[in-house]
């Protein structure tokens, strides 16, 4: 990653346009052409230095519901239960953490009954208790890390 | 809850043609339309319109952390007074270090604590000065906190819905 990565990087944290030609409004702005634009993103996404590129959509907004929720997996099962979690189409992410709750995943459903629903399976696949963690409150969501 | 807005069957049309990427092309948005079977002005009318109902957070790229240099990612949770919640959580978030910042609820008694804030850094050490920066903004009105360092990703594909 160069110079040029970290400020397309940094400029498309921010909102890209919706117009005819978006990638040329960008690339004016970076002083580059739009073609080159869009060979480095194709590139970086290639490398896995950009997980996606598009809109971000908030799924509360259509009617849906994301939900973190959390196992305590005995470490000698670890792999099945992992196994058996992210074989469930409501799980977006799932994480390894280091605490007596050691597997963190966040379900996304179209609806809001899609979540216990979703827990239940998870439950009944793992043999485990699944502690929900629904966002009463939310302060601040933006990723804003400098590349 | 949030309140849902209103989609039609080509607004979902859209969001399904778009949830895995934008087309790297000169003109995206007369990709899609041409895919959907629509006019370029009418994908620009729904995408902008789905932006300022919230449908749409924002349209952009999303960097891997670890890519990035940021390998060290702690989810980090406090038990905080639910009465001042909502003013510590505002001041938490506004830290430049924090991505994301919530109120949940309580698992007593296995998990005490009601306040989220994930924060991400290029060491641990840098994680722990960031943690350690929340702490002093919280003072007194922390009784407890823990750090929840994420060791693997199992998975990563992010929201998926149905065509």
């Amino acid at each position: 990653m160069d110079e040029l990565d970290r400020r397309i990087i940094n400029a498309l944290q921010g909102g890209f346009p919706i117009c005819d030609e978006p990638y040329r409004e960008v690339a004016e702005q970076l002083g580059i052409a739009a073609h080159e634009l869009i060979e480095r993103l194709g590139r970086m996404l290639g490398e896995k230095t950009l997980t996606r590129f598009g809109p971000m959509f908030q799924v509360e907004r259509m009617g849906g519901a994301f939900v973190l929720a959390a196992l305590a997996v005995p470490e000698a099962d670890y792999e099945r239960v992992a196994a058996a979690v992210n074989a469930q189409p409501e799980v977006a992410h799932n994480y390894r953490r280091e605490h007596a709750l050691n597997m963190w995943f966040v379900l996304a459903t179209e609806t809001p009954e899609g979540i216990p629903a979703a827990i239940d399976k998870i439950e009944r696949a793992t043999g485990l208790a699944a502690y929900a963690f629904p966002k009463l409150k939310e302060y601040f969501v933006e990723m804003k890390l400098a590349a | 809850m949030m309140e849902a807005m209103a989609l039609d069957a080509d607004d979902r049309r859209l969001i399904v043609a778009t949830q895995g990427g934008l087309p790297l092309a000169p003109r995206p948005y007369h990709v899609l339309a041409a895919q959907l079977g629509l006019a370029a002005e009418e994908v620009m009318a729904r995408l902008q319109r789905l932006l300022d109902t919230g449908v749409i957070r924002r349209i952009g790229a999303v960097p891997n952390h670890y890519a990035l240099g940021y390998s060290a990612n702690g989810m980090s949770v406090w038990d905080v007074p639910d009465a001042r919640i909502d003013a510590l959580g505002e001041a938490v978030g506004r830290l430049p270090f924090v991505t994301h910042c919530y109120h949940r609820p309580r698992a007593l008694p296995l998990w005490p604590y009601n306040l989220f804030a994930m924060v991400h850094g290029k060491s641990r050490d840098e994680v722990e000065a960031e943690v350690g920066q929340i702490a002093a903004l919280l003072g007194a009105e922390c009784r407890a906190h823990d750090v929840l360092y994420s060791s693997r990703i199992l998975k990563k594909t992010g929201l998926r819905i149905g065509g």
